[in-house]
């Protein structure tokens, strides 16, 4: 690049717009917003249905569990309880008893966490089987399109040397005093985003396919063999769990980097496609 | 700073605002029929999608004797209440009968001693229960197979229908009386089967004596217990709320094969 032409008329900083997202990277993007919060609350009404967890082929009531939200009640009234491998935490209020019209109820996770609201195991999994069926196929598009376009090669896959440990600690230091690249460097993703979205798109979301048509007897007899990867119904659906949770732990760090490193400018970039840099001016 | 606090009470009062409405919309939404029939439509593309994975015979997974769980959980009815099952099960199921009618050549009335002499298969399964749990019992019956085939089906028969002696809710019409449904491909399936025995033993009450059905591929509410008829249909629209079954009848799939 020669920067030898010097133009007047310009003065510094200034703010130019980039081309930031693709339009089926936007689209994929809001359809899995959709997709995963109808996924994530009809599945905790799922759960509530039977709200203890196991490991191995078989596990219900009275075989050993792995996590369990529960009530019990005493003297003046019931109280909600977690209990993970032996540890017993009271919950009351959230999980196990929560309030539901103004009354303290018996349900696993609270109304306002679960589709539908009240308890209704046959209608959440129509919403769950419904909702899964669209983000497979939104996760094919997406996957498809990514290959294809390079955007994985050339957006997600880190760089050598983004991968050493001086690059990643020096990124994590900046991260934690919230410093985020500016100019030049804010056109790309930095090497914890890359890692993270990776992780996100190649480990867990296939992770919660797969457990999920483990836990379903009719994939069970047409794939024995993920019954054994994930060492049997049960633990596929303690996995299912654990992995949402980490899931909703993404959305939670995500949401709050777009906020920190400008709301805005984030949002609109993923609906608009245009992203904000600010140039500091050719250096003299 | 006027305007960041405008910005910032907006913003929270819209992040309130929009919760809530999604909190109720969804209810709203969740009885609304025609958003019911979207959502049903993942049904039938379910069935279709693992129909064509599993082809008609790929078998569910069968256990060691090891393998077996220590405790069975009883589900739905633990014992019928009626004055009619109370005698069936006083005198052993001795006067007990299996009718099979409807769209068959031959209708028939087995008994239990009938049933053992058939062909039995015995066979350590996975009972997955809608809610999530799991168990795995040991059963031994006779293929539904070889039973429809000593009846022989009409060739407008489609459906299998399991009328049962237990009540699960107590209406003054008989529509809390439980019944199953099951389609050809399923009937014929290996692993389908009529079971007499669990664990070695004679059906308890609880598991569904005399007779229950097996259809390993599908969910536990698939598994009729304390079965006293089967009907061969050619559609079942016109029994209880006409979805095939009580569950279904009360909203769950029927095909329950996820």
């Amino acid at each position: 690049m020669n920067e030898t032409t010097i133009n007047d008329t310009v003065r510094y900083p200034r703010t130019v717009f980039i081309r930031r997202h693709s339009i089926i990277i936007r689209f994929t993007h809001w359809l899995n917003v959709l997709c995963l919060s109808f996924l994530l609350m009809s599945g905790l009404q799922i759960f509530n249905a039977h709200p203890e967890l196991y490991w191995g082929h078989y596990g219900a009531d009275g075989d050993p569990a792995v996590l369990t939200i529960g009530s019990e009640s005493q003297g003046d009234g019931s109280h909600g309880f977690a209990r993970v491998a032996g540890l017993q935490v009271p919950t009351t209020g959230v999980l196990g008893v929560s309030n539901v019209d103004g009354e303290p109820t018996s349900r696993a996770f609270p109304a306002w966490a679960t589709i539908p609201s009240f308890q209704d195991l046959a209608a959440g999994r129509r919403w769950h089987f419904f909702f899964a069926w669209l983000f497979l196929i939104n996760g094919i598009l997406y996957l498809g399109f990514s290959l294809i376009s390079g955007h994985f090669r050339r957006d997600l896959t880190p760089t050598t040397e983004e991968l050493s440990p001086r690059h990643l600690g020096r990124e994590i230091i900046d991260h934690a005093l919230l410093r985020f690249p500016k100019g030049e460097e804010a056109k790309r993703y930095n090497a914890l985003q890359k890692l993270t979205y990776l992780s996100v798109i190649v480990v867990l979301l296939p992770l919660m396919i797969l457990t999920g048509l483990t836990m379903s007897p009719g994939v069970d007899a047409a794939f024995p063999w993920l019954v054994d990867v994930f060492g049997g119904r049960q633990s596929a659906r303690t996995i299912h769990f654990i992995t949402a949770s980490f899931l909703v732990l993404f959305v939670i760090v995500h949401v709050a980097m777009v906020v920190l490193s400008g709301t805005w400018n984030n949002i609109r970039s993923m609906i608009t496609g245009r992203y904000a840099i600010q140039e500091q001016g050719p250096k003299s | 700073m006027s305007h960041f606090l405008t910005r910032r009470r907006f913003l929270i009062g819209g992040t309130l605002g929009a919760s809530a409405l999604t909190l109720s919309g969804c209810d709203m939404l969740d009885q609304n029929a025609d958003v019911a029939t979207v959502l049903r439509s993942a049904e039938r593309l379910t069935m279709k999608a693992q129909r064509l994975l599993q082809g008609r015979d790929a078998l569910a997974r069968e256990f060691g004797e090891t393998d077996i769980s220590p405790s069975f959980r009883v589900n739905g009815t633990s014992a019928p209440d009626s004055d009619e099952y109370a005698e069936l099960a006083d005198g052993q199921f001795a006067s007990w009968r299996l009718k099979i009618d409807g769209l068959v050549n031959r209708p028939m009335a087995f008994s239990l001693a009938d049933l053992k002499l058939m062909t039995a298969r015995t066979q350590i399964t996975r009972h997955d229960c809608v809610e999530g749990w799991s168990a795995i019992g040991k059963w031994t019956g006779v293929p539904l197979w070889v039973v429809l085939g000593s009846v022989g089906l009409k060739p407008t028969a489609r459906y299998v229908v399991f009328h049962c002696a237990d009540e699960l809710e107590k209406t003054l019409d008989g529509s809390g009386r439980y019944y199953e449904s099951i389609d050809l491909v399923d009937a014929h399936h290996p692993q389908t089967i009529l079971a007499y025995q669990m664990n070695g033993q004679d059906l308890s009450i609880g598991h569904g004596a005399p007779l229950r059905l097996r259809v390993e591929r599908q969910l536990g509410y698939k598994h009729a217990k304390y079965i006293m008829r089967i009907e061969i249909v050619d559609s079942f629209s016109s029994m209880g709320a006409g979805n095939g079954g009580y569950w279904e009848d009360r909203g769950y799939e029927w095909y329950a094969g996820i």
